[in-house]
């Protein structure tokens, strides 16, 4: 046997090993945990206007400020409590830095002392009042000065489209989910790959960080989210059920990271107990699927959008 | 699951008004309930018309199910499919007022190919007559239900719709790809205990990986128990909830410099919460005043502030930090080993947003090891804690007494005023 071919078979045995007990791992040491109980939540706020499809939606620092894109091309910023409207934006080419021009609405973000919201094609994470780390539909992800619009780093090695990025709570690195089925931790001042991690076995749509950023969530076509530790190198959790046979699309920790809430393609949520695996609850509400969902950074509430045009704010 | 004896769903002629009905599967909710081990009756319910919304099943009356379809071929299969049910029995089978509509379209975008496809739709019809009564039904029923679900009945959700961003997969359907795990590329991971060229046929690699993941494992088990308290979701905020009481006050102490009692005992989980609060680093700057050692929680402060900084201003930022708190002379000297010194002054020739990442990662550690855990010790912090042991009720009722007392003073001015 060659040696490629060696090397190959012990990559897969690895990989099989690293599967075997990965996902029993988390679930073993946490059996004698108390359960968290049944987490019901009731919608608390819905927030009309959109015309089309909501893609995505971020919450400001504030914990009250929402900020949402359509594809109707609008983004609109809400005082959620009051559900009234800030205003909707729509963007003028002339304000965005040219090299990020671009004909769809996806995503935006808010930055503590102003309110940026941009045309960018996929997911993006505001690294800070000046910098915008964004996917590129060239497998890719990129680093850009917002105010001159130069693209300052480049993060290559998907060979897959981006669907999803997280960044770190200390905002030195980040993690970015795939088409190819791998998360990639990169590194943000030198643009290296730190880790992959493989295990899903579809399209990655999202990844969230652990509150402690020690470790990370991902959801995917594959119909399961998983847990992944960055020290460990390692999946610990596999959050699925037979019941569940469509794919997610967005993911979001409660404060303290012992929930996982995931946004379903079956337009429902389900609120995972991270530590234990079990399903806590379930958010029911929404007439079309789940295309994104946000916890405040004061943890009081989630809010989750969907393609039936409409936000809905649950606790 | 359509087999009857082997625990499938019963599938009956169900005798209607005027006619039988063949093939009605009967209590599929609670089928499924009974198979998949589902406990709760609406997310039956919600299986059942998922499967129902993917056309699996379709309602024998009603038209709700969505589905999509595109190109040339299924449109053509449309314009057949509505002269079809023209030319059948009008009083069984008339179009519906979207139908029509769809079907003048149609007549209007494929005008040259319509004889074609009248012929096609008159065809079919004289092979269905052909066929067996029953079999027609069912034959009708399912034709159009897929018709329900690639051309939904205008207000229904589409099931088949796609994201947008995996449109492109469409047209080149990529294998997902397996990356060999971890081999080509974590040549730059930095596990330290990590060995990945270790081969694996006995079983005790796998205690071994087991083994060696319950550390971090318990780390996030730690963290999430330490925090459960802090977690809305799972133990009620004090004094409530402002998006389930309607009331804000919780939010009015937060602003507040009068933090809570279990605000200000985050503060001792860790030294980034003490630097991510800003009341926080207020107190601990004050203790470090105290004790002549500001400078190092002040060059902290300036390098984070120097990394949000546009790029225009980065080395004018760089110079002030590298005169305030390097330099020969510094006004604020701060204490660096020699190497990250010589580090840090080279970099400075060449500024960029982590020209003082070396030296701001010593003196955080140095923070952390020691000053930090002189800070929890010190009366400072102490008193604080021990002042916020008011009961918390009491503090709110104060600020929302104060609250209405000004409010009710600010109706009565402006109702004085002129």
């Amino acid at each position: 046997m060659s040696e490629l071919e060696q090397l190959r078979q012990e990559a897969e045995q690895l990989r099989d090993a690293r599967k075997s007990c990965g996902d029993s791992t988390l679930s073993q040491i946490t059996a004698a945990m108390d359960p968290v109980g049944r987490i019901q939540m009731r919608t608390r706020r819905t927030l009309r206007g959109h015309l089309a499809k909501i893609y995505a939606m971020h919450w400001g620092t504030d914990s009250r400020l929402l900020v949402s894109a359509s594809q109707d091309g609008k983004l609109i910023i809400w005082d959620s409590y009051t559900t009234n409207k800030m205003g909707p934006l729509v963007p003028s080419l002339r304000s965005t830095p040219s090299p990020l021009r671009s004909s769809w609405v996806m995503t935006y973000n808010i930055c503590p002392s102003t309110c940026w919201g941009g045309m960018l094609p996929s997911p993006a994470a505001l690294l800070d009042d000046n910098q915008i780390i964004t996917s590129s539909g060239d497998t890719t992800c990129a680093l850009w000065d917002i105010e001159t619009g130069q693209q300052t780093t480049t993060f290559g090695g998907h060979s897959g489209d981006v669907m999803s990025l997280s960044l770190a709570p200390d905002a030195r690195s980040f993690v970015s989910g795939a088409c190819d089925a791998s998360i990639k931790l990169w590194d943000v001042r030198d643009s290296m790959c730190r880790q992959t991690f493989t295990g899903h076995e579809s399209d990655i749509n999202a990844v969230c960080f652990f509150p402690n950023g020690n470790a990370f969530t991902t959801g995917s076509d594959d119909a399961t989210c998983r847990l992944f530790d960055l020290r460990a190198d390692q999946e610990l959790m596999m959050y699925s059920h037979d019941n569940i046979i469509c794919g997610i699309t967005s993911v979001a920790f409660s404060k303290s990271g012992r929930l996982l809430l995931a946004g379903y393609d079956d337009f429902n949520c389900n609120i995972w107990d991270a530590m234990k695996g079990d399903r806590a609850g379930v958010l029911a509400g929404h007439d079309n699927r789940v295309s994104c969902l946000g916890v405040t950074d004061d943890g009081m509430a989630v809010a989750t959008g969907s393609w039936d045009s409409f936000l809905k704010i649950w606790n | 699951m359509q087999d009857d004896k082997a625990g499938g769903v019963p599938i009956r002629t169900v005798k209607s008004f005027l006619s039988k009905i063949p093939s009605v599967v009967l209590t599929l909710w609670q089928w499924l309930m009974k198979n998949l081990s589902i406990e709760d009756p609406v997310e039956a319910i919600h299986m059942g018309s998922l499967i129902a919304a993917q056309g699996y099943i379709f309602p024998i009356s009603d038209h709700v199910l969505t589905l999509k379809d595109d190109g040339t071929f299924y449109r053509f299969q449309v314009a057949i499919y509505l002269c079809k049910r023209t030319m059948q029995n009008k009083a069984r089978l008339e179009l519906a007022d979207y139908e029509a509509e769809n079907l003048a379209r149609l007549q209007r975008a494929f005008a040259r190919k319509w004889e074609f496809i009248f012929m096609q739709a008159e065809a079919q019809v004289k092979i269905d007559r052909k066929k067996d009564k029953t079999e027609r039904k069912i034959l009708d029923s399912q034709e159009r239900a897929f018709w329900d679900v690639h051309r939904p009945v205008p207000g229904c959700v589409n099931t088949t719709e796609m994201d947008i961003r995996k449109c492109r997969h469409m047209k080149n359907p990529q294998k997902v790809k397996k990356s060999v795990y971890g081999v080509t590329e974590d040549s730059q991971s930095q596990s330290p205990v990590h060995m990945p060229s270790q081969p694996i046929r006995k079983t005790t690699k796998e205690d071994f990986r087991k083994k060696f993941a319950n550390p971090h494992v318990n780390i996030l088990i730690t963290y999430s128990d330490q925090y459960i308290e802090y977690d809305p979701f799972i133990t009620p905020a004090e004094p409530s909830n402002p998006w389930i009481s309607d009331d804000a006050t919780l939010w009015d102490i937060e602003m507040s410099k009068e933090p809570s009692q279990q605000r200000v005992k985050r503060w001792g989980f860790s030294i980034d919460e003490v630097l991510k609060d800003p009341v926080g680093r207020d107190l601990f700057l004050r203790f470090l005043e105290s004790e002549f050692s500001s400078e190092n929680l002040r060059f902290w402060l300036a390098v984070q502030d120097l990394k949000r900084q546009p790029l225009q201003d980065v080395a004018t930022r760089v110079e002030e930090i590298w005169q305030e708190f390097l330099a020969p002379g510094a006004q604020s000297p701060i204490n660096l080993d020699s190497h990250s010194y010589e580090r840090t002054s080279q970099n400075v020739q060449d500024p960029g947003r982590y020209t003082f990442e070396d030296a701001q990662e010593h003196i955080y550690k140095l923070m952390k090891s020691d000053s930090y855990a002189r800070f929890l010790r010190s009366n400072t912090y102490q008193d604080f804690l021990l002042v916020k042991k008011k009961p918390e009720n009491e503090q709110g009722r104060r600020t929302s007494l104060e609250k209405f007392t000004r409010s009710v003073l600010g109706e009565m001015l402006c109702g004085l005023s002129p």
